[in-house]
């Protein structure tokens, strides 16, 4: 090997070690920065999430107060606290610290792509009391109504959902019926011109109680009552 | 060195303004279409995805600048990309941290800033030439150009296609909104006639110094 | 048809959620690279090709990811990954297929930095789609893209013979026709739907 061959390959590899060092320097400072933005940020987006979370149960279980969130896992519901695997169950307490209700998500393919929406379950009067859509990309105008309509709203005011007397399934599945046909208090009563959404709604809602319902109201002693004298969510801080 | 210092040539408001008017990135280069079109249904949607663009440009152009003689040219787009990301992933829990609905509203576009054209071709066209403060007033410059873009189609589509400015209704009841302005047809169609309405007008201006010149 | 069905999970990223016309990923190729119909074939294929490597490097990414509790590095992670994927299919490609190279070559550093690749990525993890899901979707986006783009290049190869005004050439009429695809696409919305 010649001279110039060399002293090429030697230049080389430092050129190449100072590429490497430059790339773990820049690494690290990406690295910290993103760290830190993270760190910062982290409190505040739990709390926004919390927030959201609250202001939506609320929402579908109009007489709760507080809320706690609970998990089912096997068939099996415990807190949130013990573990947090399994399908998310949210209990609302109304403002004597009783269980006023319990809220669950549920989702299926609309029109354009999937919605999803928290629906709240009183068990008293085995009925749904209220939705709220969380994702949609349903057509403004039409699909949207789902959540603009008032009327088709008005329809998940006092939805029944009541279990046959095995605790099995349904007694009647939730259905959607064509608009202006609704006769049952078990039917949602479609928007003309979005039956596609309307039903999508009916569809969750049915799948969602038909396999949340059986396992989880025979358990809701699990859920205890909770002290009156707190103020909203702080049940559920740390 | 003190050569070069001298030639280059000083901060003007023409270093801003160039990317404000006449470089503007989306309707004289036809840079970073997507969020263009994709966020641009509400006038908030696009005020704030310009803020989070100029964020990143200007972010990146600082540090870019900064580091410019010590980054390897062989790897130095796999650098700008790294620290594009950095910036962004910045921007991304920062919006989720001011509001979640907004974050929701934006979606992944708020990620995918990092494969704006837009931005690595100011890093590897300008940042990485320049000095600190000039970087930064060019980025400034390109980020509200392209801010001032998002919200010409952001304004309109959300009046046509809503009936409504940031939220409040600003025709009667009686008006029944052009939906499809806010469904992803209305951002092709509002977009070309910006194009449209541009190119009108600079083949006046040239007709008009034509006949200027011929008296 | 069931929402998480390969066949449904093709179909909406292939037409019913158009990678370019719906969900605007993509738009630059789309105006810039559609002049041609073979180049636009050229691209689209490219991308095709990128999408499948990211959309694979994309999966077992996130798993380490998720093992390791990083979540925040994802886009950092994915990006560099996927650049560096891209670079080493371009010179193993040089090297062992250079007739494929030279059709393909000179797009694959371009696709980098397209937004339907990372889109493709982060919306799979969005979705939790597991390995063969993810393989249906980046194959869906990529003949979605290529859908796309062809028809786009072969409205514009036609429009080469017509009498376009001044002020509308180049991008102007671009962006119409690619509104009136989109148009056109929306018709295939609700093709999921109960």
């Amino acid at each position: 090997m010649n001279q110039t061959s060399q002293t090429e390959q030697q230049r080389s590899y430092q050129n190449s070690s100072a590429m490497i060092m430059t790339l773990t320097l820049i690494a690290t400072i990406s690295g910290l920065l993103v760290v830190i933005a993270v760190e910062l940020t982290r409190p505040l987006i739990a709390e926004n999430q919390r927030i959201a979370v609250e202001q939506a149960i609320f929402q579908v279980l109009p007489d709760a107060q507080q809320w706690r969130e609970y998990r089912l896992n096997n068939r099996e519901l415990h807190s949130v606290d013990e573990s947090d695997d399994g399908i998310a169950i949210y209990a609302g307490f109304n403002q004597y610290g009783r269980l006023s209700g319990i809220a669950a998500e549920a989702s299926a393919q609309g029109y354009s792509d999937v919605i999803r929406l928290l629906y709240g379950y009183n068990p008293a009067c085995e009925c749904i009391t209220g939705i709220k859509v969380l994702k949609s990309t349903e057509t403004p105008g039409l699909g949207d109504k789902i959540y603009k309509d008032l009327d088709f709203i008005a329809n998940f005011k006092a939805l029944l959902a009541r279990l046959n007397s095995e605790h099995s399934a349904l007694e009647n599945g939730i259905v959607t019926v064509k608009h202006g046909h609704k006769s049952k208090p078990w039917q949602i009563d479609a928007i003309s011109g979005a039956t596609v959404s309307s039903r999508a709604v009916g569809k969750a809602l049915n799948d969602s109680t038909q396999y949340l319902l059986p396992r989880v109201v025979d358990q809701l002693a699990v859920i205890k009552p909770v002290d009156p004298a707190q103020s909203n969510g702080d049940a559920n801080s740390e | 060195m003190s050569n070069k210092r001298i030639k280059e040539a000083p901060i003007t408001m023409d270093t801003f303004l160039k990317g404000v008017w006449e470089e503007n990135p989306v309707f004289v280069m036809l840079l970073g279409m997507c969020p263009v079109l994709a966020v641009t249904n509400s006038t908030i949607n696009a005020l704030a995805m310009g803020i989070a663009t100029t964020f990143v440009l200007v972010g990146s152009g600082a540090l870019i600048s900064l580091l410019r003689h010590t980054i390897p040219r062989q790897v130095r787009i796999a650098t700008y990309i790294i620290i594009i990301a950095t910036f962004v992933t910045i921007v991304d829990y920062v919006i989720q941290a001011v509001s979640l609905e907004l974050y929701n509203a934006l979606g992944a576009f708020i990620q995918l800033i990092v494969v704006n054209c837009m931005i690595l071709g100011r890093a590897e066209s300008y940042a990485s030439k320049n000095r600190i403060t000039k970087s930064i007033v060019s980025a400034l410059g390109m980020g509200t150009g392209f801010t001032v873009a998002l919200l010409c189609l952001g304004t309109v589509r959300e009046i046509l296609g809503a009936g409504t400015l940031l939220g409040f209704p600003i025709f009667g009841a009686d008006f029944e909104p052009w939906v499809i302005m806010i469904l992803p047809p209305g951002g092709f169609f509002v977009l070309g006639s910006w194009l449209l309405i541009f190119a009108l007008l600079k083949q006046r201006k040239t007709k008009m110094e034509g006949l200027a010149r011929a008296r | 048809m069931p929402a998480d069905s390969l066949t449904f999970i093709f179909l909406n990223a292939l037409i019913i959620n158009n990678f370019v016309l719906a969900s605007f990923l993509g738009i630059c190729p789309f105006l810039g690279v559609s002049g041609k119909l073979n180049t636009a074939f050229s691209m689209g294929l490219a991308t095709t090709l990128v999408m499948l490597i990211s959309s694979v490097c994309a999966y077992f990414i996130n798993m380490l990811l998720v093992e390791f509790d990083i979540e925040f590095l994802r886009l950092i992670a994915y990006i560099a990954v996927i650049a560096s994927a891209v670079q080493l299919v371009e010179m193993s490609m040089k090297k062992f297929s250079p007739a494929l190279f030279r059709a393909l070559g000179i797009f694959l550093p371009l696709i980098t930095t397209n937004c339907a690749i990372l889109g493709l990525a982060l919306f799979q993890t969005y979705r939790e789609y597991n390995f063969s899901q993810s393989l249906a979707y980046s194959l869906g986006a990529g003949g979605g893209f290529i859908i796309a783009i062809m028809l786009m290049a072969g409205l514009r190869e036609k429009l080469e013979l017509a009498d376009v005004p001044g002020i509308a050439q180049g991008a102007a009429m671009t962006l119409m026709l690619g509104g009136i695809l989109s148009l056109i696409f929306m018709g295939f919305s609700g093709m999921g739907g109960a």
